[in-house]
């Protein structure tokens, strides 16, 4: 503190002035040292861990300070901001927290959140930006209503994302890449402008159609359940057909085998038979013959209705017919 | 005691003094100096700087930084007819304070001058193209076009303009409808393509799997046909090998098996006398 070595009288218009000097009763340099020590303690000022200390002197931006305590050349000389630089925080559009909860309550903003795709259709999207500040000068000198900037510089960069997918990218397999086309073209507007702000990231929150033609969107997805219904019967038919006709196949393949082998079998079943016999029957033919003869007409003709004729005369056989029980010969046969 | 009010005198109206030729130009603002209104020099440079006395000099600041300009939404007219309700913003800066100053005055007038620029330019960009081109295809383009075609004319007020931008363009209510409309026609046609097409699918999976069975079947039938074939051929082949080596009495010892396959209780028999059986009954 600089004090003027040289006095020049004026006058005494301020009355004040004798009370103070009686009041410290020190005289005028303990008055002026106290209003200076004051003056330099309100120098002293706290530089918090999420944030940075920006120093402007006589409004020219100086220096920036890191956290802990500082002091700068109090007001009106120096003065200093502290933005805090590592919070990071967040845009919604298409809606609001109302209450963080929990339960978070939120307020709808539909006017955000319907926005125009490609190919001309209409969505409703949900949106988070967060950011934070990356160049602290930027952020307080290049651009006033900050807040402001990045909400407008969100929805327009979104929409022009949005504009350029179709809808259904937007509803389904194209969400991280507008996630982060979105996130790179709000980061290269935001550069334009110089606002010291890194956009970390753009999240869709809610992707949905608008509630007019939600149900016309549902039906496609039962659509697409009702096409793999339809494949996946057909493909249970399938399953259950061709099994069952490859069995029934070999089926027919085992008969006939087994038919061939039982075949083949007893031919060469009958065929050693009928060599045995034949052999023995080369030994003594005609007796052989009788008796074979014979043995058979044993066999079938008990149980057989036998009728035998005195002469060989054609008549005689037809007295046959009149014969009682003829008609309907009883079990065991006649006489 | 008079000494040293007096030296308190001195320093209160050195500060007074000092604080009547100087002024501080913040990091955020510009400076135009007049002298007894008229203006004489722009301040750029932020920082502490030197006037004459009021009522000499007085100072005007101005805005440094980058400032919003927000427009209410308007109705604008496509290429192809459709209004498009448009919700644009500009990002725009004083660059001359002094033209500025001279010609709009202050924000408020700056804001109403921009509002005219702007607005006409957006018309005119946009009544270049159809609703689909702008929604889609040239965004960037178009709004690049605007805000250098906006700069320009803005410079006449010392109006630097970096951006202009399309927050929101939405559809009037009624062309709303006849997207919804359109969107669900659309849905529809997909629906009805996804069921289409899981019948078709089906169908093609019965068919083939039908025609695999018959053919299955058929392949079988011929095996077993081939199987039985070779076997009656090998049967007889064995028959006529052993038969063959006595056909006569294979006649003979047949016959009589046959007559004991046919010949049951049902048969009549009737003999005659003659027969090799009764021979000895006469």
């Amino acid at each position: 503190m600089k004090i003027p070595k040289r006095t020049v009288s004026i006058g005494g218009e301020l009355f004040e002035v004798p009370d103070l000097v009686s009041i410290f009763g020190k005289g005028l340099w303990g008055i002026i040292l106290v209003v200076a020590v004051i003056w330099a303690l309100s120098g002293f000022y706290i530089v918090r861990p999420d944030q940075q200390g920006v120093i402007r002197r006589f409004g020219k931006y100086i220096a920036k300070t890191s956290p802990g305590i500082h002091w700068h050349i109090p007001y009106p000389v120096e003065k200093v901001d502290r933005p805090r630089v590592e919070q990071v925080k967040r845009v919604e559009i298409g809606f609001r927290t109302v209450d963080p909860g929990p339960p978070a309550r939120y307020s709808d903003r539909p006017n955000e959140s319907l926005m125009l795709t490609g190919g001309l259709n209409i969505i409703n999207c949900d949106v988070i930006v967060q950011y934070k500040i990356i160049e602290a000068e930027d952020y307080l000198f290049k651009v006033r209503d900050q807040e402001n900037t990045i909400r407008f510089a969100s929805e327009a960069a979104l929409r022009q994302v949005i504009g350029k997918h179709n809808i259904d990218e937007a509803l389904t397999t194209g969400k991280s890449q507008i996630q982060s086309e979105t996130r790179s073209q709000i980061q290269s507007i935001l550069d334009r402008y110089q606002a010291g702000i890194l956009v970390k990231a753009v999240q869709l929150q809610d992707v949905h159609p608008p509630a007019a033609v939600v149900d016309a969107f549902k039906d496609v997805a039962s659509a697409r359940e009702d096409l793999n219904r339809l494949i996946n019967q057909a493909e249970g038919y399938r399953n259950d057909v061709i099994p069952r006709t490859r069995g029934e196949a070999e089926k027919l393949v085992k008969e006939a085998e087994a038919w061939a082998a039982e075949r083949i079998t007893k031919a060469e079943g009958d065929a050693e038979n009928f060599t045995r016999i034949l052999n023995e029957y080369r030994k003594a033919r005609e007796v052989t013959r009788r008796r074979m003869f014979l043995e058979t007409m044993e066999q079938i003709l008990p149980g057989v209705r036998k009728y035998i004729l005195r002469t060989s005369e054609k008549s005689s056989l037809m007295n046959v017919l009149g014969l009682p029980g003829w008609v309907e010969p009883p079990k065991g046969g006649a006489r | 005691m008079t000494g040293n009010l007096t030296k308190l005198l001195i320093i209160v109206a050195a500060f007074i003094i000092v604080g009547m030729v100087t002024f501080t130009v913040d990091q955020t603002e510009q400076a135009v100096v007049l002298q007894m209104g008229k203006p004489v020099r722009t301040v750029f440079e932020p920082g502490l700087h030197l006037k004459l006395p009021w009522p000499i000099q007085t100072v005007v600041t101005f805005e440094r930084r980058l400032l919003d300009y927000d427009a209410a939404p308007t109705e604008i007219l496509t290429k192809d007819k459709k209004n498009l309700v448009v919700d644009n913003y500009a990002k725009w800066r004083i660059i001359d304070p002094l033209k500025f100053l001279m010609t709009v005055h202050d924000e408020n007038g700056a804001q109403a001058r921009l509002d005219d620029i702007i607005y006409s330019e957006l018309r005119e960009a946009l009544g270049l193209h159809d609703l689909e081109e702008i929604v889609s295809l040239f965004r960037e383009e178009l709004m690049s076009m605007v805000t250098s075609a906006s700069d320009s004319s803005a410079r006449d007020y010392g109006i630097e303009v970096l951006d202009v931008r399309i927050k929101r363009a939405d559809l009037p209510e009624q062309n709303e409808r006849s997207i919804y409309a359109r969107m669900r026609a659309e849905r529809k046609r997909i629906a009805n393509r996804y069921r289409s097409e899981g019948e078709e699918e089906a169908i093609k999976i019965r068919a083939v799997t039908d025609s695999l069975k018959v053919i299955i079947m058929a392949n079988a039938y011929k095996k077993a046909k081939i199987i039985r074939g070779k076997a009656e051929a090998s049967a007889i082949d064995i028959y006529a090998a052993a038969f063959n080596r006595d056909p006569e009495f294979y006649e003979f010892f047949r016959t009589l098996e046959v007559y004991k396959s046919i010949i049951d209780t049902a048969t009549v028999i009737v003999l005659p006398p003659e027969s090799e059986l009764f021979k000895f009954l006469k």
